[in-house]
């Protein structure tokens, strides 16, 4: 393979800074790829497809039938992040969360930030994540987002922007510490040539921000996941194995003389602290929706009277709407008084008739996409699209314009890539995940996903996705 | 431990030693067949009898014939039971407890669960079914080895013995059971040669030859239906398992030998009682068969009982919270 003849084209390269000519800190890797025999480098990605299939990594498909589980798409050649772009991104993350945890607590209570006019109230009200139930609730700690996702991309001019905040359940971490140990299996040689920052402490820290909520000296914590049909289920039992804590269900848990306990072998148990992985809407029938079977009767009062925490605090979606996101550096600045490390990318509300008219006029060259929907669902690529669907588009903004934003077609950086023998460069973004707990805690590495499709700029698992390892350099 | 959880190991144990057991009885088969004097048809019908699945069987294929009945007892992902499903539902179980189980543990289901879909998509025949049958026996107990060496020996492991062996006393009593359905080409044929090979041929399914002829030394019906049935040692026999079992009840509940806290307790003392203090000629006194079809009756009981006192969501009183909450 000749690596000296890669060529990045018009995107910035992760890897390589021109034609051939590898950036500082992966010279020592692509030397290393270069020394391989013809065809090592391919047996290396089967090796390590195979150890992925005997680990079980897997995640699950919506809509499909047949036993609703994938293999993760991973291609072996990291992405590398160099020292002082880790600095950057890490001070702009604890930035980020620090100042919509602010807000949160804020919209819930005085909403100084409304009634001064930096963000506008009819945004908040309309949107899907305000939730009534937590108006004047004070969680514990004062802390309402303690596990974030925060996705990032790259362009052209070489600096980090943010995409999108995820403060409700972000999921992916379990991928980061997985994917590292199959490196690990995968490239021994490499772990010991390179300073890599290792990631495996991530649930330690977890458990540590989660026995934070509690008063007690030995809290029982414990993760509340959907159940195997979930998507992430895989994440969730992982993150309950290697925190020692119980992976329960709804149906294992019941609200008895208001605290909440697990049925156990032995009779009831208590629980004090609940890291639930599942929405909003159906943690407790009382409260949300009725026809739910996931949720835990009477969670949210024992919540109320802090008798139980949860992690991450209901309501935390008013800070990750899509609308929402484009006041954030605002946000910032009102809070903290700072201008914003990272910046957003350039975003058109919908709602805003300037904006509106806007979009529906370049639609070719925008992204549009939904407020409320994670997951790359309700997306449409303009100069992608083709012509009836950039119609239906214009149409379903129209009707319900809170609903949209749009932003131009960025063109995300790339990382080289392995299809059959050689290196290709393919489109990335990077999901670092924030702790917030006695202090903010941002996980040396992160989710790098990248488009397998050729071209494509659309990373989610979900769309053709596929994932890396992200190694933070010290 | 959560009873959700309890019940998943439980059942995890189970469908690993269901799928060897299912291993084991086309096995006996198999090994039936090949000694059967020139003449002679082959009995399939038999093994679909021993299972207890014959009215699925009879209702979608009909005639037992070989073909026939080696998909259904392996590859057949319409029968619940078959090497495949016991498979799946493992690997469902075990997914669903991963926190609470080792990553050895884990990786192993996973491994014998893929093992398994591959052998069968790439499809079973004649020259590659014996290996397959070793590989799914050799695949369940490396998962015991693992279990045992990977797992603390507390509640959870207490649970997926309780699985294992209640599951193995049940197939154990299968096994021995085939005979009674074999037919002799002739009643003369009772005693004789082959009727020994047939009595060998279902020790060596049971993998308790070798262990068989160090106590007894050589083949008798009797002797082996003692063996199968009543040996304490033999890992295989079914009174060994229920000493295990029992053991294994009252490290979970923490109460005594000789008394009982639960049904389940109460029942498998029972059983277990009747074994310990009962000979041969006792037990089999109206007939093996009826002998054998009893006690899978008394070790169903068992397991409904095990699962009304640690498993059923039973219904615990909570107090709903009043409309000032919303």
């Amino acid at each position: 393979m000749k690596f000296s003849q890669y060529d990045p084209g018009e995107f910035y390269d992760e890897l390589y800074e021109g034609t051939g000519q590898p950036r500082p800190g992966s010279a020592l890797l692509l030397r290393k790829f270069a020394s391989l025999s013809e065809g090592e480098l391919k047996k290396r990605q089967q090796a390590a497809e195979r150890v992925i299939l005997n680990m079980g990594m897997t995640f699950g498909v919506y809509g499909s039938d047949d036993g609703h589980e994938q293999i993760f798409p991973f291609d072996i050649v990291p992405r590398i992040v160099e020292p002082s772009d880790w600095e950057h991104i890490e001070s702009g993350l604890r930035q980020r969360l620090r100042a919509l945890n602010l807000f949160i607590d804020d919209v819930y209570h005085e909403q100084k930030i409304l009634k001064d006019g930096v963000v506008p109230g009819e945004l908040i009200y309309s949107s899907k994540g305000f939730l009534k139930a937590c108006w004047g609730l004070n969680p514990p700690r004062g802390i309402w987002c303690h596990i974030a996702g925060i996705d990032l991309i790259r362009i052209g001019d070489g600096r980090y922007y943010v995409l999108e905040d995820n403060m409700r359940c972000p999921s992916g971490v379990a991928y980061v510490l997985e994917a590292r140990q199959v490196m690990k299996r995968t490239f021994p040689e490499l772990f010991d040539a390179y300073r890599v920052r290792p990631v495996d402490g991530y649930p330690s820290h977890l458990l540590e921000t989660l026995r934070y909520l509690s008063d007690l000296p030995d809290p029982t914590v414990v993760i509340l996941t959907p159940g195997i049909f979930n998507s992430a289920y895989y994440e969730h039992s992982l993150l309950a194995q290697k925190m020692g804590v119980e992976l329960v269900e709804a149906n294992d848990l019941v609200v008895m003389d208001g605290y909440v306990h697990m049925r156990t072998t032995k009779g009831s148990q208590r629980v004090d602290v609940i890291y639930r992985r599942i929405n909003d809407d159906y943690l407790d029938p009382l409260v949300f929706r009725r026809d739910s079977v996931l949720g835990v009767p009477g969670l949210m009062e024992s919540y109320q009277k802090g008798r139980v925490a949860l992690v991450n605090a209901p309501g935390t979606g008013v800070s990750d709407d899509k609308a929402v996101y484009a006041y954030v550096p605002k946000i910032i600045n009102y809070y903290l008084a700072e201008e914003p490390i990272l910046q957003n990318v350039p975003t058109y509300l919908c709602s805003e008739r300037r904006d509106r008219a806007y979009v529906l006029e370049h639609l070719d060259q925008l992204v549009v996409k939904a407020t409320n929907e994670a997951g790359g669902y309700g997306m449409m690529i303009g100069p992608q699209a083709s012509k009836q669907e950039r119609a239906d588009c214009a149409k379903r903004i129209e009707a319900d314009p809170r609903n949209y934003i749009a932003q131009p077609t960025l063109a995300l950086s790339r990382v080289p890539t392995l299809v059959e023998d050689h290196l290709e460069g393919r489109h990335v973004d990077l999901r670092p995940y924030v702790l917030y707990g006695r202090d903010i805690y941002v996980l040396p590495g992160g989710m790098t996903r990248v488009a397998l499709r050729k071209g494509s700029l659309v990373v989610n698992s979900s769309q053709g996705g596929g994932n890396k390892d992200t190694w933070v350099l010290s | 431990m959560l009873s959700r959880v309890a019940s998943s190991i439980y059942w995890l144990n189970r469908y690993v030693e269901r799928a060897e057991n299912y291993a084991r009885f086309i096995e006996v088969n198999l090994n039936l067949s090949l000694d059967l004097p020139r003449g002679t048809a082959e009995q399939w019908e038999p093994l679909v009898a021993t299972t207890g699945d014959h009215e699925s069987f009879a209702s979608r294929h009909g005639k037992a014939t070989k073909d026939a009945v080696i998909q259904f007892l392996s590859s057949d992902a319409a029968n619940p039971n078959s090497i495949l499903s016991c498979l799946v539902a493992a690997r469902e179980n075990a997914r669903s407890v991963r926190e609470v189980i080792s990553t050895d543990m884990w990786e192993q289901v996973n491994r014998f669960h893929l093992m398994v879909r591959e052998a069968v998509s790439r499809g079973l025949s004649s020259q590659n079914l014996h290996a397959f049958l070793a590989e799914v026996k050799a695949n369940s107990h490396l998962f015991l080895g693992i279990s045992d060496a990977t797992m603390s020996h507390g509640e959870g492991w207490h649970f997926a013995r309780l699985g294992r062996l209640l599951e193995r006393a049940d197939k154990t009593s299968r096994i021995l059971d085939v005979k009674y359905f074999m037919l002799l080409p002739t009643v003369a044929e009772v005693g004789t040669p082959f009727d020994i090979i047939q009595w060998s041929a279902l020790l060596k399914s049971a993998s308790a030859l070798e262990m068989y002829y160090k106590r007894f030394g050589r083949i008798s019906p009797d002797d082996v239906s003692t063996f199968l049935i009543l040996d304490s040692t033999f890992p295989r026999a079914i009174r060994y398992c229920l000493i295990k079992s029992e053991d294994s009840l009252h490290a979970i509940s923490g109460s005594e030998h000789g008394s009982y806290q639960n049904q389940a307790e109460k029942r498998l003392g029972r059983l277990r009682a009747q074994l310990d203090f009962g000979d041969l000629e006792e037990c089999v006194a109206d007939g093996l068969h009826e002998f054998l079809d009893h006690l899978q009756e008394q070790l169903n009981g068992v397991g409904e009982a095990i699962f009304e006192t640690f498993f059923a969501p039973r219904p615990i009183h909570s107090t709903i919270p009043t409309a000032e909450a919303q």
